[in-house]
């Protein structure tokens, strides 16, 4: 039960972060997400992200700069099998569900819906 | 450097900064920092929720039941944005809905359902990623460098 508080109060607090950039620094809702991820890369990358995923569940792996994260792991995970060119074709070796379901489903969308007013 | 910029301005140009920066509404930086965040911890406790049921009732476990949650999530959420009901969730919720997983699921749906006057080609397999791909191509990138910073350090004997 506890790991739903968790999830709600991270979660809730890294959506403040992003509306905090929307309405402080008056970015708009791209270079907000574009910068949460490259955030999260950098995270992932000194090895802090993990931790917060453990800590908070679905509060740290739900908002969008888990997939920094997950970028920079994936790369990582298959550069320890495979030497540096790892980097390169483990980019999307964990993101790959989220960007297949994002394209798949979107395309399915746009079969079925007709945009509104 | 704002310095710099109003000095290319002519004067009338400086007046209507003025005169229209007065104008700007003020934007209710709490009010909108609530709502994200009430809006944004539902999305990650709904993920939570998702996780538990993957985890409990078919043996993912803590790790691996992390894409199932978020394909069933972008699955939702471009249900709700086909529907129309996304969209207004978002004028209330502002960042909350746009920070997590589902906010760059509804980019890439509603930037193809928008379009898909313009044919299937062109129109929704061009513009599909018209915003979401800033995001994966800033994500990549700034992976691929950390990722070669990391690997490098770790060659070079540190951490």
């Amino acid at each position: 039960m506890e790991k739903f508080i968790l999830a709600f109060i991270i979660g809730g607090g890294i959506c403040v972060i992003g509306q905090l950039m929307f309405d402080v620094l008056k970015l708009t809702p791209a270079h907000t997400m574009s910068t949460l991820v490259v955030a999260g890369a950098v995270l992932g990358g000194l090895g802090l992200y993990e931790p917060l995923i453990k800590f908070a569940g679905a509060g740290a792996t739900v908002p969008i700069s888990s997939f920094g994260n997950s970028l920079v792991k994936g790369a990582l995970m298959e550069a320890k099998n495979t030497g540096v060119i790892g980097v390169l074709t483990g980019i999307f070796e964990v993101t790959s569900a989220g960007v297949s379901a994002a394209i798949i489903f979107g395309f399915l969308g746009s079969l079925l819906f007709k945009p509104k007013g | 450097m704002s310095n710099m910029k109003t000095k290319k301005l002519s004067l009338t140009q400086q007046e209507y900064k003025e005169f229209a920066k007065v104008r700007v509404p003020n934007r209710p930086v709490l009010l909108n920092c609530v709502r994200a965040f009430i809006a944004g911890g539902i999305i990650c406790t709904i993920g939570q929720g998702l996780q538990w049921l993957f985890m409990t009732y078919f043996g993912f476990t803590e790790v691996t039941a992390g894409n199932p949650t978020v394909a069933v999530l972008i699955m939702l959420s471009v249900l709700l944005t086909g529907l129309g009901v996304y969209d207004h969730i978002a004028q209330w919720a502002g960042a909350g809905t746009a920070v997590p997983v589902t906010g760059f699921a509804n980019t890439v749906a509603s930037a193809a359902i928008e379009h898909r006057t313009e044919g299937y080609v062109l129109g929704v397999g061009g513009n599909m990623f018209k915003l979401a791909g800033s995001v994966i191509a800033y994500g990549v990138f700034s992976a691929f460098i950390v990722a070669l910073i990391k690997i490098t350090i770790q060659a070079l004997g540190g951490i």
